[in-house]
C-alpha cells in the first residue's frame, strides 16, 4: 500500500522521464520525429511484399497491408517499449546509486513515452483504413479494453527484464532473440488458420495473440469480436502485470548494491 | 515527529568474491548443481555500518566525519533509502532530500531550462513547485544566459552550479548532504555554505557528510564521527574533530615511524619509511621553533627502480584546513630513475612561519602524471611547532592568532619603519644574502 502511495507522490517523474526519453530519442536524427512513422510503414511494406506478393499469404476479407499493419501495431509497441524499458534501469545507473524515487517509475516512462509512437501509427492506421474503405461500426469501442491488455503486458514484461537486467546483462542479449521468437509466434503478419486446429487453444496462453485479434476485430467489421479470447488475454496480462509488480518490488532493494 | 531521524541499530554488509553468481549461466548452474546445497569457497561479508544508533531531533544540522571506507556514504544512502539495511532499523519523519551527487540525472542533450524541470522531478519536485521556483532557481544558479542551451555546452562548473542551484531550493524536512562542496570553485562553494547557513534558519533537519573540517565546524553545531562502520564518537562539533585530528594525527609527536601507517594507499613501488626534521646543521629535532629553519627529510624506499617519480606532501592543520602542498613536480624537478634500495629526500625551509599547532603531513608518490600512485599516507606525521618570539616583541602568539605570518613590518605615514621589527628576523630568513 505504501509504496502505491508513493508511486502517486512521485507520478509527475514517470511523466518527466517519458518525456525525455521522447525528447531525447530522435534528437541529432535527419528526419527527427518522422521516423515513428517511417519505422511502421517500412515495415508494413516490407510484409506486404514478402508475406502478401511473394509468399500469398491470404487475410481474407481485409486487405493484406491493412491486416499487417493492424497487427504490427500493438506489436511494435510492444517490442519497441521491451527494447527500452528492459535497460533503463541500468542506462539509469547514477539515478539509481545516488537518488531515492520508486524505481518502477523508470520501465513505466518508456510504457509512458511508447504510446506517443503508438499515438502516431495509429494516425497512419486511420489513413490506410479511409484509403481501402474499410466498414467500421460500434465495435471500436472495445479499443480501450485491447489497449489496457497491451499496456499492462507491457509494464509487467518490462519489469521482470529491467530488473533482471540489473543483475544479468544477459537479458540485453537474449531479449532481441525473445521478441523475434515471441512475434513469429504470434499470428501478425499471417492469419491464425496458418496455425493447425489443434495446437490453436495453446495460444490463448500468448496474451499478444488475443491484443492483436481484439484489435482486428474492433477495427474491422467483417471480422467477429472473440469475446472468450479478449478476456483471457486481459487476464493473463493482468496476471502477467501482477508478477512482474511483485518481482520488481522484491529485487528493487538491491538495485543500488548489484547494479 | 516531522524532521528527526532515528536510527537502531542500523548494520549493512555487503559480500565481495566468494561464490555469488554474477551472470544468469552462472546463475542457472548454481540451481541445477544445487550449489546452493553444497559448501563452497565461503563468500567474504564485509560491513559496511555494524551497529549504528543515534537520534537527531528536528531541526539540527549534524556533521558526519570520518575516513574514506569508514561508512559514512553507506549512512548516506540508508537514511535516504537508495538502499537497505541488512538488519536494523531508520526511522526518518518526512521528506528526505538527498544530495548525494550534484545533478543526478542531467541529460546532455536537454537545455538548462528543461534539465530544472527533470532534475526536481528526480529530487521529488512537482511541476507546480518548479514552475514556482524556477526564477529563483535560474537566478541561484548564474548560468540565465544559457538557459535554452543543451547542457553538454556548459562546463563542468556552470552544471554544477545548475545542479545545487535546483536542490537548494528543494524543500523537505530532512536534508542530506555529502561531499557536494569538494567540486567547485571558492566563490561558488562560498555560496554554497552561505546557502546551508541558511537553512539553520529555515528549522530543517540537516546531515553534512565533508572532509572539509572547517566547513563541518562553520555549520554544525554536533558531528558525529564513524570509524570502521562504527560510531565512534558524537557530540559536540568541536570536540569530535578535535579527537579525530588527534586520531589521524596519531598521538605520538616527532616519532613519524611509517612501516605500518593505516592510511595508506598505492602500489607499493615506492614507500615512505618515516620522516624527520632536521636543524640545518642536521640534528633531528623533535619540535620546531616557529621561524627557525627547518630540513624536512622524507625517507623512502624504491621496492624496483622507478623512473621520473615525484615526491611530496601536503601540510594540513590539526581542523583539517590545507596549508600547502608542495612536491618534486611542483617545483618542476626531474628525477631520471630512483633507484632500488633506501634513500632520503630534504625539503630545506629558510623560514618556517607557521603558528605554533600541531601540523599534519599526508605524504606521497606517484609517477610524473600523477597517475600511477606509488604511496599515498593520509596524514601519518605530525609537526610540531612551538612559540617563539616570532615578532621580537617579547609577545607569544599560537594557533587562534591563524595559521601563518609572514615577514613583515609595520610603517605609519611613510615615516621610518617602527623600531627593529622584522628587519632582522627577515634578512635571518634569506636564503642567499644580496
Amino acid at each position: 500500500m505504501e509504496c502505491i502511495a508513493e508511486l502517486w507522490r512521485f507520478r509527475e517523474l514517470s511523466y518527466f522521464f517519458a518525456w525525455r526519453d521522447i525528447k531525447v530519442r530522435y534528437r541529432q536524427a535527419a528526419f527527427g520525429a518522422a521516423w515513428a512513422v517511417i519505422q511502421p510503414l517500412l515495415n508494413m511494406i516490407i510484409f506486404s511484399l514478402l508475406f502478401g506478393r511473394v509468399a500469398r499469404i491470404n487475410s481474407g476479407d481485409i486487405p493484406y497491408p491493412l491486416f499487417v499493419f493492424s497487427g504490427l501495431l500493438p506489436w511494435t509497441y510492444i517490442s519497441g517499449v521491451l527494447g527500452f524499458a528492459s535497460l533503463s534501469l541500468v542506462s539509469n545507473e547514477p539515478l539509481l546509486t545516488k537518488v531515492y524515487f520508486p524505481r518502477a517509475l523508470l520501465p513505466m516512462g518508456s510504457v509512458l513515452a511508447g504510446l506517443l509512437d503508438f499515438l502516431i501509427s495509429s494516425v497512419l492506421l486511420i489513413g490506410l483504413m479511409l484509403y481501402y474503405h474499410v466498414r467500421t461500426g460500434w465495435a471500436l469501442l472495445f479499443i480501450p479494453v485491447v489497449m489496457l491488455a497491451m499496456v499492462l503486458l507491457t509494464t509487467g514484461v518490462s519489469m521482470i527484464t529491467s530488473a533482471l537486467c540489473v543483475k544479468y546483462r544477459d537479458v540485453r542479449y537474449a531479449l532481441p532473440f525473445f521478441i523475434q521468437v515471441w512475434m513469429f509466434a504470434t499470428p501478425i503478419v499471417y492469419p491464425v488458420t496458418v496455425i493447425p486446429a489443434r495446437l490453436r487453444p495453446l495460444l490463448v496462453l500468448n496474451p499478444c495473440w488475443g491484443i492483436v485479434d481484439s484489435l482486428r476485430a474492433s477495427l474491422f467489421q467483417e471480422m467477429p469480436i472473440d469475446f472468450r479470447l479478449m478476456g483471457a488475454s486481459l487476464a493473463v496480462s493482468l496476471t502477467v502485470f501482477l508478477i512482474g509488480a511483485f518481482y520488481f518490488r522484491k529485487a528493487e532493494k538491491n538495485f543500488a548494491d548489484v547494479i | 515527529m516531522s524532521g528527526s531521524i532515528t536510527v537502531e541499530n542500523l548494520s549493512k554488509s555487503y559480500r565481495i568474491g566468494g561464490a555469488r553468481a554474477t551472470t544468469l549461466r552462472e546463475s542457472l548452474m548454481d540451481a541445477i548443481t544445487f550449489a546452493r546445497f553444497r559448501d563452497q569457497t565461503p563468500e567474504e561479508t564485509i560491513w559496511a555500518l555494524r551497529d549504528v544508533s543515534f537520534a537527531i531531533e528536528p531541526g539540527e544540522i549534524v556533521g558526519i566525519i570520518g575516513r574514506n571506507g569508514a561508512g559514512k556514504s553507506t549512512l548516506l544512502k540508508l537514511l535516504s533509502k537508495i538502499t537497505y539495511p541488512t538488519s536494523g532499523e531508520v526511522k526518518v519523519g518526512g521528506r528526505v532530500a538527498a544530495m548525494l551527487e550534484v545533478g543526478t540525472g542531467f541529460h546532455p542533450e536537454l537545455t538548462g531550462l528543461e534539465n530544472i524541470y527533470l532534475n526536481g522531478s528526480i529530487l521529488g519536485m512537482s511541476k507546480r513547485e518548479v514552475d514556482r521556483k524556477l526564477d529563483a532557481i535560474i537566478e541561484f544558479s548564474g548560468v540565465e544566459k544559457f538557459i535554452d542551451t543543451p547542457i553538454k555546452r556548459y562546463s563542468s562548473g556552470m552544471r554544477l552550479r545548475l545542479g545545487f542551484a535546483v536542490a537548494a531550493h528543494l524543500d523537505s524536512d530532512i536534508l542530506v548532504v555529502d561531499e557536494v562542496l569538494a567540486v567547485g570553485d571558492a566563490a561558488f562553494q562560498k555560496k554554497c555554505l552561505a546557502t546551508m547557513g541558511d537553512l539553520r534558519s529555515h528549522a530543517r533537519t540537516v546531515l553534512f557528510v565533508s572532509h572539509n573540517l572547517a566547513a563541518v565546524e562553520n555549520l554544525c553545531r554536533r558531528c558525529i564521527w564513524i570509524d570502521g562502520g562504527q560510531v565512534r564518537m558524537d557530540g559536540a562539533t568541536h570536540d569530535v574533530i578535535k579527537a579525530y585530528m588527534d586520531f589521524m594525527v596519531g598521538g605520538a609527536l616527532a616519532d613519524v615511524d611509517l612501516e605500518n601507517p593505516e592510511n595508506r594507499r598505492g602500489n607499493g613501488k615506492i614507500q615512505f619509511r618515516s620522516v624527520s626534521f632536521l636543524s640545518p646543521d642536521g640534528v633531528a629535532q623533535r619540535v620546531i621553533r616557529a621561524g627557525d629553519p627547518v630540513v624536512i627529510r622524507l625517507h623512502y624506499e624504491a621496492r624496483e627502480p622507478v623512473s621520473h617519480p615525484s615526491l611530496g606532501f601536503r601540510m594540513y592543520t590539526d581542523m583539517g584546513t590545507l596549508v600547502t602542498e608542495t612536491s618534486t613536480w611542483h617545483h618542476g624537478i626531474n628525477i631520471p630513475l630512483l633507484e632500488l634500495g633506501e634513500g632520503y629526500l630534504d625539503l630545506e625551509i629558510d623560514c618556517l612561519n607557521l603558528m605554533p599547532a600541531k601540523y599534519a603531513l599526508s605524504l606521497w608518490a606517484t609517477d610524473d602524471s600523477g597517475a600511477v600512485v606509488y604511496d599515498s599516507v593520509e596524514c601519518g606525521v605530525t609537526l610540531e611547532v612551538e612559540m617563539a618570539n616570532i615578532y621580537q616583541s617579547g609577545k607569544e602568539f599560537d594557533s587562534r592568532c591563524g595559521i601563518v605570518f609572514f615577514p613583515q613590518r609595520w610603517n605609519l605615514s611613510g615615516t621610518q619603519p617602527f623600531g627593529r621589527n622584522l628587519q632582522r628576523d627577515a634578512s635571518e630568513c634569506e636564503p642567499l644574502p644580496r
